[in-house]
């Protein structure tokens, strides 16, 4: 059975991955989950300094999902390297360092840092909805995000590089071509949906940020449509994320055109649901007679309109 | 193994807006120390979607107790877990309170489910423990039999008067001869923690506080239960759920 999969150069051994800011820095996971048996780690976006973050509370539950408006709080970028990259660096899976800034100069001067120290991918996180830095700012605006892209590319010689896309815009077709028209060598969709909940005890929004990011099942119908419309647009990698709980829900993403796939909220609730994931599409392939996974990617069968 | 399945043993109220959950996991986990936590997965639909957690209560040879008041959906759907439900847990989970030195007497302060935090610890310290307990009234005043024999003094406020002294806590507090060998370890709502804190301050005591937040994670990862300290913000899952007394920014 091959579950081998590329994004870019990189070689993945299979297709489930973690999104970035639910996994930390893998650490925190060692402990549930066999990190050698995953095809990629994102871990928590770093930026050049530390940052601290919101101030609380700064998640809530929602039906079916969650909100949370952490803020980026991150080590920075020479503790990471200093303490985080040696651990997770011990095992065999591929590591893909999601980094923010609030100018195009920080994006690279991370990257090249990242790219310097061989760290295997680098996602841009050009889409978080709760800072100013990192911000929607640079995926609002298609042209923007293209010349932040050109500008990280050109810094960029070893690792990988994945645009991560907002799904808070009116078209997320046009973001994704900008990213690879620039020279991305994936894109990874959807980061959370911009929203609310109110508390009506107190009358007060139950975030101290006001407003926050919607993760979980509730989002996945929404992230589905986006990786089918994405995957169908550009020639690149689609990394499909949103709500994905299970093998089925990986597996759907896959057939809307997500070439790998990034578990997120799940980690909350079973914090072992990469590797249950990743059976289950083992389990699924088996049943069905699938021997690569490469046919299951975009293989979504639609009916002709005229039968 | 820190996450297990589990079996519910016994699922009962004890007021009437406070049960006592107990359950045998299902696997070898590890022993807790007073003041850690478990995540526990409540039905198997996505709502809700998160675990939540609850301090231990107490640990018997087989089984882990927790007591918990209904607050909102999670704890009301958890109420109607029957004996014999196998449930997901996490845990235990965060730090533990110090033990005392032999120098200091461990002085508790707990105000109303504040008690499930605390009432470990005065059964690891075997009588040493003084208690101060306050709740609304006499019928939130939890474990109160249980917890006689097991502290050297225990002193009860009520708000509406219904049993001990009528007041808060915090009169209570102010009432007790605090000393410098008393060590302050204290649990309870937001607002009583701060006020026990500030006391604590003002008379130059020592002690620790256990805080509550919303997780998601209960490891570390998430970041979503982070509260403000001197040093930065710090989790209530991983750095916490104790925090020295002094430590905290209100």
């Amino acid at each position: 059975m091959n579950l081998e999969v590329s994004i870019g150069k990189l070689r993945l051994k299979n297709p489930v991955m973690t999104a970035s800011g639910t996994f930390g820095y893998g650490e925190e996971y060692s402990d549930f989950v066999d990190l050698n048996s995953l095809g990629a780690v994102v871990v928590k976006g770093i930026s050049l300094t530390p940052m601290q973050g919101n101030p609380p509370p700064r998640i809530c539950e929602t039906p079916c999902g969650m909100l949370n408006a952490i803020g980026l709080q991150n080590v920075g970028l020479k503790k990471f390297l200093k303490e985080k990259l040696p651990y997770i660096r011990n095992f065999d899976t591929k590591l893909i360092v999601n980094i923010l800034g609030s100018t195009v100069n920080e994006y690279v001067r991370l990257a090249s840092a990242l790219d310097e120290a061989r760290v295997d991918g680098i996602e841009l996180n050009v889409s978080c909805p709760n800072v100013k830095k990192g911000g929607i700012a640079f995926c609002a605006d298609s042209r923007t995000l293209g010349r932040l892209v050109s500008k990280v590319r050109k810094s960029v010689n070893h690792s990988t590089l994945i645009v991560k896309l907002s799904p808070n815009v009116t078209d997320i077709k046009e973001p994704a071509k900008a990213a690879e028209e620039a020279g991305a060598d994936a894109v990874s969709l959807i980061n959370t949906i911009t929203a609310m909940a109110v508390d009506l005890k107190t009358r007060k929004p139950v975030l101290k940020n006001i407003t926050g990011g919607l993760s979980g099942p509730a989002v996945k119908p929404i992230a589905l449509r986006m990786v089918w419309e994405v995957s169908r647009t550009v020639n690149i990698p689609v990394i499909g994320m949103g709500g994905i709980m299970n093998a089925e829900d990986a597996l759907e993403f896959m057939l809307a055109g997500a070439t790998a796939v990034a578990v997120g909220t799940a980690n909350f609730i079973n914090p072992s649901s990469t590797s249950d994931i990743l059976e289950g599409i083992k389990i699924y392939m088996k049943e069905n007679k699938i021997n690569d996974i490469s046919e299951i990617i975009g293989g979504l069968l639609i009916d002709n309109p005229d039968d | 193994m820190l996450h297990f399945k589990a079996e519910i043993k016994e699922n009962i109220p004890v007021s009437k807006n406070h049960y006592l959950l107990t359950f045998t996991p299902l696997a070898k986990t590890p022993v807790p120390l007073p003041g850690q936590f478990y995540m526990i997965g409540i039905g198997n639909s996505c709502d809700p979607l998160l675990k939540r957690p609850f301090s231990i209560l107490t640990k018997s040879d087989d089984s882990i107790r927790i007591l918990y008041r209904i607050k909102g959906k999670g704890t009301t759907l958890m109420k109607e877990m029957k004996t014999g439900t196998v449930i997901n847990v996490m845990g235990p989970l965060g730090n533990s309170y110090p033990i005392p030195k032999k120098k200091h007497t461990p002085l508790i302060i707990a105000g109303g489910i504040g008690i499930a935090s605390v009432f470990y610890l005065a059964e690891k310290l075997k009588g040493k423990a003084i208690v101060l307990y306050g709740a609304r009234g006499k019928h939130e005043l939890l474990m109160l039999d249980e917890l006689r024999g097991l502290v050297k003094e225990l002193h009860i406020s009520t708000d509406d008067g219904s049993y001990g002294k009528k007041g808060t806590i915090i009169d209570l507090l102010n009432e007790f001869h605090v000393n410098d060998k008393h060590l302050i370890y204290a649990c309870g709502p937001k607002g009583m923690i701060r006020a026990v804190s500030e006391f604590a301050l003002e008379k130059g005591l020592k002690g620790y506080i256990s805080l509550e937040e919303n997780m998601a994670c209960g490891i570390g990862a998430c970041m979503g239960c982070a509260v403000k300290t001197l040093k930065g913000y710090k989790r209530v899952c991983k750095e916490g759920p104790v925090f020295n007394i002094k430590d905290i920014l209100w």
